[in-house]
């Protein structure tokens, strides 16, 4: 049940975080980019500024865990999957998709990893998960991703609430990227986040940081914890989206300055620094051939039949 | 003489027996309590580890339960008063209906989600409605809303076994009814046939299926109110009804109505929630596309007045539908 990687940041483990946030910004990137080109339709909410907190915390996880995404999940998926191919060819709406070109890019499933697009709406199903898990005695955690915005949901704290109650095996992580759209944090949560855990007399903490290094390390030791008490844990992380919110975001509602301030603590640069540059270049160089290549690839997948479609209908209702 | 509470209380009681994967989960359904309507009484005491009481939170155990089918259980919620969907209703709309389908046949949500709705108890505008309309056109769920002359007990079982996620939806005034048992076609005076699905559909007639002038077609608790009013209509006008009472309302099969009505030609929809963009209103919408050509008078539908219920009695029967609504009605399109 134990991680794969050894605690000290050894170097294998670094470099392989630096390989999954350089893919992912690279795929967001990427995924703006055919939007612009008219390849892509309908929208996407990018995580760019925000992949410290998908792979500090999903590479210090069991593979049999559970993720439960949300919204702005790219990020998620790619770092548990590293299925950058079923997930483009999702986003294009192709039949090769992930989800068959269902859910697009908020509503999908793979393996142990849901999501959806209702602010908020997957924390009861994720908690429920956790009972699943906790009667089944797997030892599986479920990682439940959210963001300062869905704090403003009651069924966040009736599901928190149950957790603490019923002590089920669930982080819940707040990346408080400080806007919910163009909504700012102090104009939506009254009081600190990380109270609203403590409320419900589950543990809970607060870090600032977009370092991978420092997110792994802290995950490695509250995932122990939810794991082996089989507890509930609330951790606010504050990070910060460098994109838009989604697509059409022009970012009115920040500053140039604060845009400027925290494109210095990009998750990236952090990374960068700690790992030699000849094997920084090489992944770097891998990535993009990976995102490039994958994307011409998935250009000429076949779209999803309406054949299918009508079967398939048959079958559920 | 098994009432239509004790009936789902022993199979639930049977499947917990028989299914390790079925948990039950509400608000205050344990023991000594048993539940609001007292459906779950004795199973928290037979079977301690698998029934849940729950806070006071409809959303979030919706939510819980969905997240418990995809891992593989079976979970079964009451939700205390059917009323109270409305604060699950995403759960059941974005999530629990969407899975299955938008995850690419990858899980199945085999949730019940059972409730009890109606009024005629006075229990007022929020304790009273029946809004499974509401859910009526959510793709990907099924709503099952037995009558007393289904055998409701095995119904749920079939619900519980079912890959897709049910609305269970339980009359208040059925609970204490007890089950009519169609023995060898008979049932009290009536003449019964049912349909070989699943989810059965009931027929009954008073002349053997012979020469009947209308067919009234209606569900759950309004059953009590259709039957008085076709007895009535036979003794007192000599116009004979047949009454098709399906189980499933959700998705609704035309085809089991076509050979009534193509009889018939005359066809009055009963329900009990309010009237607009209602059960009643999709049914004549499917006649008037699947059956047109056998209809000899408009479709006529019999609902609640568009109010919220009153509480005082002679209000709450005022909005109410009930027995001389149907027979005046029936008359009208004769």
């Amino acid at each position: 049940m134990s991680s794969i990687f050894k605690r000290e940041n050894d170097m294998h483990l670094r470099l392989k975080m630096y390989e999954q946030m350089y893919l992912i910004r690279l795929f967001e990137e990427k995924m703006e980019e055919l939007f612009k080109k008219g390849v892509l339709f309908g929208t996407i909410h990018s995580c760019a500024g925000q992949e410290a907190v998908a792979v500090g915390i999903i590479n210090s996880l069991s593979q049999t865990d559970l993720i439960i995404g949300n919204h702005r999940s790219h990020g998620h998926y790619l770092a548990y999957t590293n299925d950058v191919e079923g997930l483009m060819a999702e986003l294009m709406g192709k039949a090769t998709g992930v989800v068959g070109g269902r859910g697009g890019s908020q509503h999908i499933h793979k393996n142990n990893f849901y999501s959806n697009g209702v602010q908020g709406g997957m924390v009861p199903v994720a908690t429920g998960m956790a009972l699943a898990e906790k009667i089944k005695k797997s030892g599986n955690i479920v990682v439940c991703f959210i963001g300062d915005g869905t704090l403003g949901q009651g069924v966040v704290y009736e599901s928190m609430n149950i957790a603490s109650l019923w002590q089920l095996p669930i982080l819940y992580v707040v990346e408080n990227n400080y806007y919910a759209m163009s909504t700012r944090i102090c104009d939506a949560v009254a009081g600190l986040p990380v109270n609203r855990g403590r409320a419900f007399d589950i543990e809970s903490s607060e870090l600032t940081s977009n370092d991978s290094d420092i997110i792994y390390n802290g995950s490695e030791d509250i995932v122990k914890k939810v794991r082996e008490k089989c507890t509930p844990y609330f951790w606010v992380i504050n990070t910060y989206r460098l994109s838009g919110h989604s697509k059409s975001d022009d970012r009115c509602y920040r500053t140039k300055e604060e845009e400027m301030k925290w494109a210095e603590l990009d998750p990236l640069l952090i990374a960068e620094s700690k790992i030699p540059r000849e094997l920084r270049l090489q992944i770097e160089h891998n990535c993009m051939k990976r995102i490039e290549d994958t994307a011409e690839k998935v250009k000429k997948d076949v779209l999803p039949s309406k054949e299918g479609l009508a079967d398939m209908m048959k079958l559920t209702i | 003489m098994l009432t239509y509470a004790k009936s789902i209380n022993r199979a639930l009681e049977e499947t917990l027996l028989q299914d390790e994967r079925v948990y039950l989960f509400g608000e205050d359904i344990c023991d000594p309590y048993g539940g609001a309507f007292k459906i779950t009484k004795g199973l928290s005491s037979r079977f301690p580890e698998r029934i849940y009481n729950t806070p006071i939170s409809e959303a979030s155990i919706t939510g819980i339960v969905a997240g418990m089918a995809v891992r593989g259980f079976r979970p079964v919620l009451e939700i205390m008063f059917g009323d109270f969907l409305s604060l699950a209703a995403d759960q059941i709309l974005s999530n629990i209906s969407k899975f299955h389908w938008m995850y690419n046949h990858k899980v199945a949500v085999p949730v019940v989600i059972r409730t009890p709705m109606g009024g005629r108890r006075g229990y007022g505008p929020t304790h009273s409605q029946s809004i499974e309309k509401m859910f009526l056109g959510i793709p990907g769920i099924k709503i099952v809303a037995p009558s007393y002359f289904h055998d409701v007990g095995d119904l749920l079982k079939i619900a519980i076994q079912d890959d897709d996620p049910v609305l269970f939806i339980e009359h208040k005034l059925d609970y204490s009814r007890t089950l009519k048992t169609i023995i060898n076609g008979r049932v009290d005076d009536w003449f019964a046939r049912y349909t070989g699905d699943v989810y059965p559909v009931i027929s009954l007639s008073l002349t053997d299926f012979e020469d009947d002038d209308v067919t009234i077609i209606t569900y759950g608790g309004m059953v009590p109110f259709v039957e008085d009013a076709a007895k009535k209509l036979l003794f007192e006008e000599d116009i004979a009804t047949e009454i098709l009472i399906p189980s499933l309302i959700k998705p609704l099969n035309v085809n089991e109505l076509i050979p009534s009505v193509s009889k018939t030609g005359r066809v009055v929809i009963v329900e009990e929630g309010t009237l607009t963009n209602g059960w009643g209103a999709e049914i004549a919408a499917l006649l008037s596309d699947e059956g047109f050509k056998y209809l000899k008078a408009p479709v006529k539908r019999i609902a609640a007045l568009d109010f919220p219920i009153a509480n005082t009695k002679i209000l709450e029967d005022f909005i109410l539908p009930d027995t001389e609504d149907i027979v005046q009605t029936v008359k009208e399109i004769l």
